[in-house]
């Protein structure tokens, strides 16, 4: 593939071996060619099972790869993602690629402000700089300042769901992962979903999404990249 | 035990003994002990503590750091809280004149050596005297810290900061530290040391003394010194300076002002007197009225 | 790639207790500013790692290297006595799982944070209340109770008072030996959203031993999971809790019993 890319997979390859269960090997992804420019937008499709949720983990370094290889242009650079060592990979993770899922892993006791904060925080702004960005973004999503302050624990879905996107856009990552980012959202909170990612295209951001609902998939995709499921769900011992 | 000896101030010796009662080896063990704690002021020194004709806790490191290096041409003082008449502090002058036959004095200007249990001098004392404290405890963080294996590292890495902490804590609860005697103190800069069990009143006649001051402890069998014209500062703060105590009053004998007194109490209906507690220093100031 | 040095490494360090092999060819780094975890479970070597790693207990083979503030690298073991107590003192940390084995129950709160500015050669009485206050009002401590005896506190109070009586010097390096076991879950959640602050505010490298997952995916920028004596995997936290290698690893990641 020629041309300018934020994001590549070459020849990615994903199998999980589980030794609890004598050492049964699961290959979800096999060969997976993908580039992202910057700008575009690149939704994966397929059937549920077929591993486009195992993609977008090994596109964000969650998962490891058994084969193939991930490129980021990470300051500049080629970086080689699936080679990296853990503190390339935060190095990464803080500059250079965003990630937006459906769950918000809740910690306990900081107020959502804060929490959209933190990687702004991270990448050496200011507090309270960071702070108002936050509280902007927010209440663009319609989160009221009562709630700011609140930690999401006990927050609605739809809640903690926004407090998830402030929280991916609000640093304005050359390379996004999406999730299913309108997950439990109403038609109000997906058009300002669908605006900020439209956004981040025209700031040249390079967005990679799973969405289920096809309406906000059609109004931001470029294109589909189609994930075929594995032919058999091979259950030999490793 | 021999046949009756003099029992003069000067001239013969008791018979059967060695000059001052140690064997000459003894000696020289504390001399090299006492060298060594002169040339590491504060820093304790351990020696082989001997067997004295009166038991631990009474006395025995103080004497034996006097019979270690009184000689025959010596003048020596002997006082016991201050006071020269106390039983303590005649028996062990009569001991050194019985076994060394050295004249022995009551006025500190003419001691070459002063024994102390308890208290220092009010008169100022001069190069070439030595002054011998009688030592219970030699280790200022005993208190604090019981471990002998750990005070002795803290010591070897100057790590005090235990010690402040107990003055922080005496400010924190009292409002100031209420050590009133025993107040440790910094000995050239380097070593914490206990100035032996003295008021706090008499802790800055240590700093700079001209005289050679020496520490016996004979139960815990530990010498230490400081040479003379060094420094000795109390432990304090910045902002919460060491202050010595003013005297209560002044003494009822000698008027006095500014002596250590002691209190002594009259009769049973609250009456009480303050008296210098150096017999030396108010006699002498009676002496010149 | 970052080229900034670690601010501790350690290799090849064998130690046995009789035949228990209780490190068995362990090597560990740590970067500035990172958490690294160690987890395992009961006889996994995680806290004979630790005591090494601290210079506590010397280990049969192996080394371990500190850089310290100036950019010298010193060895652990080989550095001295006297060394180690200052490094003990001034940049690096520790926080025991017992909060009373790492304070003075005799002391005052105030006194118990103030001893290390004290023992470094602080000599102000107000300063040094000043800075007491500043760091139980930091660990969520009203500093009123600045005079109050630790054995009045309970026990999340007094290991938030153990962070900051060890923390008052601001150090580099901090060993943490499950810092939040024995507590109650409430306590827990709050004294580990603390640890996370603070950790972060003063960018403190943390060697943190836990047993406890939830633990480890909080605090931890990368773990390392101890079986045995050995390190059978190693890397991000993320990495290392949602796609496990190891077939230890995966038994212990599906163990957890789900809120």
């Amino acid at each position: 593939m020629s041309g300018a890319w934020a994001l590549r997979a070459e020849g990615l390859a994903k199998t999980f071996t589980l030794h609890l269960q004598g050492g049964a090997r699961l290959p979800v992804l096999s060969g997976v060619d993908l580039s992202v420019a910057p700008g575009e937008c690149v939704a994966l499709a397929g059937p549920s099972g077929a591993g486009k949720s195992t993609l977008m983990r090994c596109l964000y370094g969650n998962y490891g790869a058994e084969g193939g290889r991930i490129l980021v242009r990470h300051r500049g650079e080629a970086v080689d993602f699936t080679a990296a060592d853990a503190r390339l990979v935060r190095e990464v993770r803080r500059e250079t690629l965003g990630h937006v899922s459906q769950f918000l892993r809740v910690i306990p006791r900081v107020p959502s402000l804060d929490i959209v904060a933190e990687p702004l925080v991270a990448r050496g702004m200011a507090r309270d700089a960071a702070r108002e960005e936050a509280r902007a973004l927010l209440l663009r999503l319609n989160m009221p300042p009562a709630l700011h302050a609140l930690p999401p624990a006990t927050f609605s879905g739809g809640e903690q769901q926004r407090v998830n996107l402030a929280r991916g856009f609000a640093p304005g990552y050359p390379v996004l992962l999406l999730d299913e980012p309108t997950a439990s959202l109403d038609a109000a909170n997906r058009d300002v979903a669908v605006a900020l990612i439209r956004e981040a295209k025209a700031a040249g951001a390079a967005v990679v999404g799973i969405f289920h609902d096809a309406d906000v998939r059609d109004r931001v995709a470029d294109r589909l990249f189609t994930i075929e499921p594995r032919q058999e769900a091979s259950r030999s011992a490793a | 035990m021999s046949a009756a000896a003099p029992d003069a101030a000067a001239g013969g010796t008791l018979a059967g003994y060695n000059f001052a009662y140690l064997d000459e080896d003894t000696k020289r063990m504390i001399r090299r002990a006492l060298l060594k704690a002169v040339a590491v002021p504060g820093h304790q020194v351990p020696f082989g503590s001997r067997e004295m004709p009166l038991p631990y806790g009474w006395g025995t490191g103080g004497i034996q750091v006097t019979a270690s290096v009184i000689g025959p041409d010596d003048t020596l003082k002997v006082i016991d809280q201050g006071a020269d008449d106390t039983t303590n502090a005649v028996s062990i002058r009569r001991f050194f004149a019985r076994v060394a036959g050295v004249r022995t004095t009551e006025r500190a200007s003419e001691a070459t050596i002063i024994q102390t249990r308890h208290r220092i001098p009010e008169t100022k004392l001069r190069e070439g005297q030595i002054l011998v404290y009688q030592v219970p405890m030699p280790e200022p963080l005993f208190r604090l810290e019981p471990r002998v294996a750990e005070t002795r590292r803290l010591h070897a890495l100057a790590d005090y900061g235990l010690m402040h902490v107990k003055l922080y804590e005496d400010i924190a609860r009292q409002g100031e530290v209420t050590i009133s005697y025993n107040y440790p103190v910094m000995v050239n800069g380097r070593y914490l040391m206990s100035p032996s069990p003295i008021p706090a009143f008499d802790n800055p006649k240590m700093d700079r003394m001209p005289a050679l001051q020496l520490f016996g402890a004979g139960r815990e069998k530990r010498i230490y010194a400081v040479p003379p014209y060094t420094s000795v500062r109390s432990l304090d703060f910045e902002d919460h300076p060491f202050k010595p105590p003013r005297p209560a009053a002044a003494c009822a004998l000698c008027g006095s002002r500014d002596s250590y007194l002691d209190e002594v109490v009259t009769d049973d209906r609250g009456g009480r007197r303050f008296l210098c507690s150096d017999t030396d220093h108010c006699a002498g100031r009676r002496a010149e009225r | 790639m970052s080229d900034d040095a670690p601010i501790l490494d350690a290799s090849g360090l064998h130690l046995r207790f009789g035949a228990v092999p209780a490190l068995d060819g362990v090597a560990l780094r740590v970067w500035p500013g990172e958490v690294v975890a160690i987890l395992g479970e009961s006889g996994s070597g995680k806290t004979s790692l630790l005591r090494v790693l601290s210079g506590a207990l010397a280990p049969d083979a192996g080394g371990v290297l500190y850089r310290d503030a100036s950019g010298a690298v010193l060895p652990v073991l080989g550095m001295g006595e006297a060394a180690l107590r200052r490094l003990v003192r001034t940049e690096w940390g520790f926080v025991h799982q017992n909060p009373r084995d790492g304070l003075r129950l005799g002391v005052s709160a105030g006194g118990n944070v103030g001893e290390r500015l004290m023992a470094v050669g602080a000599r102000h009485y107000g300063g040094i209340r000043a800075a007491a206050a500043e760091w139980l009002r930091r660990v969520e401590i009203d500093p009123a109770r600045m005079d109050d005896l630790p054995r009045d506190f309970s026990g999340g109070m007094q290991q938030r008072l153990q962070i900051a009586r060890t923390l008052v010097t601001e150090p580099r390096l901090v060993f943490m030996d499950e810092p939040t076991g024995g507590l109650d879950v409430s306590v827990q959640a709050r004294l580990l959203d603390l640890i996370r602050a603070l950790v972060a505010d003063l960018g403190l490298a943390v060697l943190l031993v836990t047993h406890d997952i939830a633990v480890a995916r909080l605090l931890a920028h990368r773990l390392v999971v101890m079986r045995r004596g050995r390190v059978v995997e190693h890397g991000l936290t993320d990495r290392v809790l949602d796609d496990p290698q190891h077939e230890y690893t995966q038994l212990l990641v599906s163990s957890v019993l789900a809120a």
